[in-house]
């Protein structure tokens, strides 16, 4: 197998998982900080729930980076 | 850390990414076919433990885990036979604090009734789950420099054939292993609150109606095979992944003063990092596992 293509599949790995969780994140701070702003006393509520979906949104990007890296540095090097 | 420079970093790095496991011992015979000796033992090599199939026994998975579970139990059951209701002291305000914290994140989560069950899994797996994902912060070599060590003493192991994993939720054996008892718990409580005939009738009859049972069918029994599915390598693949960017800082320290002096900086900001995600990914697990065992509880 060509190797290049190792480096070109990690790249895209990496690029495209940070691509989808960066507009889930954007939207998703975007949303919480207008439902603050509307009902402020609901703020601990959707702190907790922000953390959550955060963490959920934040999940992907980071499978794929180690997947990538796994790719990268012990298939590949 | 690269303590020869005979180590490369492809092997380094899946020495590291290597149980500790025994079974069957395995041999090479002809080119490529692997037969069994009958003797039980270590897997000196990563294709050998491969080979080793369904039977074979990942140690320092169970090792660890079962340790950590134990110094929990032993932590809470301390506080518990010490308990006052004068002041109390710093020990106890902790656990207090852990057990409120679940307590409230369960009473928002879990409205299925009275369940007797459900508070103490969710604390349970938090706080275990948290345990085995704190190994994560140890420095990647402390542990497995410290059992090859021992085996080459105790046992006169050569220490490039001893392997040792050190946080147990990187091995998608012990989180399947927790998802798939959350799954068996889910499965009960639907059998237990809905009765044979509504879960499998909320199995067959539920999004379209009666006249698309097939599809039904299908459709939901993915949807409940997903939920353990996900629950169990989404645990995994974030602490695989965060290991895995340990390991790889690791390796700049022995690639020159350059790489080395920004390594440690590098560890000590995603080791920062990582201590939110060790919570996070604890947390969600522990909050999934109500918000399943809940939708167990509801009749639709």
């Amino acid at each position: 197998m060509d190797m290049g293509l190792v480096y070109i599949a990690g790249a895209m790995m990496i690029g495209l998982g940070a691509l989808g969780a960066a507009i889930g994140v954007g939207l998703l701070g975007g949303r919480f900080l207008e439902a603050a702003a509307r009902q402020p006393e609901l703020v601990p509520m959707l702190r907790t729930n922000f953390f959550l979906v955060a963490g959920l949104v934040d999940a992907v990007p980071m499978i794929a980076v180690g997947l990538a890296m796994y790719v990268l540095f012990a298939v590949a090097g | 850390m690269a303590s020869e420079s005979s180590i490369t970093t492809s092997g380094y790095i899946k020495h590291h990414l290597q149980n500790l496991t025994y079974g069957e011992k395995q041999v090479e015979t002809a080119a490529g076919i692997w037969e069994p000796t009958g003797e039980l033992g270590f897997a000196t090599t990563g294709q050998e433990a491969a080979q080793m199939g369904f039977w074979a026994i990942n140690v320092d998975t169970m090792l660890l885990s079962i340790v950590l579970g134990t110094m929990m139990m032993w932590f809470f059951r301390s506080v518990a036979k010490t308990i006052s209701t004068g002041v109390p002291s710093p020990v106890q305000n902790f656990a207090e604090m852990i057990i409120e914290f679940i307590n409230d994140t369960v009473r928002g989560s879990f409205t299925g009734g009275k369940n007797d069950l459900v508070a103490p899994l969710a604390l349970t797996i938090f706080v275990w789950i948290f345990l085995m994902n704190l190994m994560d912060l140890l420095p990647v070599d402390i542990l497995p420099l410290a059992v090859a060590q021992g085996a080459v003493f105790l046992f006169d192991a050569d220490p490039h054939n001893v392997f040792f994993k050190v946080v147990p939720s990187t091995d998608p054996n012990a989180t399947m292993g927790m998802a798939l008892v959350v799954f068996g718990l889910m499965l009960y409580y639907s059998f237990k609150v809905k009765g044979t005939g509504g879960f499998l009738g909320e199995l067959a009859l539920e999004p379209f109606g009666k006249w698309a049972l097939p599809v039904n069918l299908v459709l939901e029994t993915v949807t409940l095979l997903a939920k353990p599915f996900s629950l169990g390598l989404r645990l995994f693949g974030n602490m695989y992944a965060g290991e895995m960017v340990f390991i790889l800082i690791a390796t700049m320290y022995g690639a020159g003063l350059m790489l080395g002096s920004v390594a440690g900086l590098l560890q000590v900001a995603w080791a920062i990092f990582h201590i939110l995600i060790i919570t996070l990914q604890a947390f969600i697990f522990m909050v999934l596992t109500v918000v399943y065992i809940d939708m167990a509880h509801q009749h639709h």
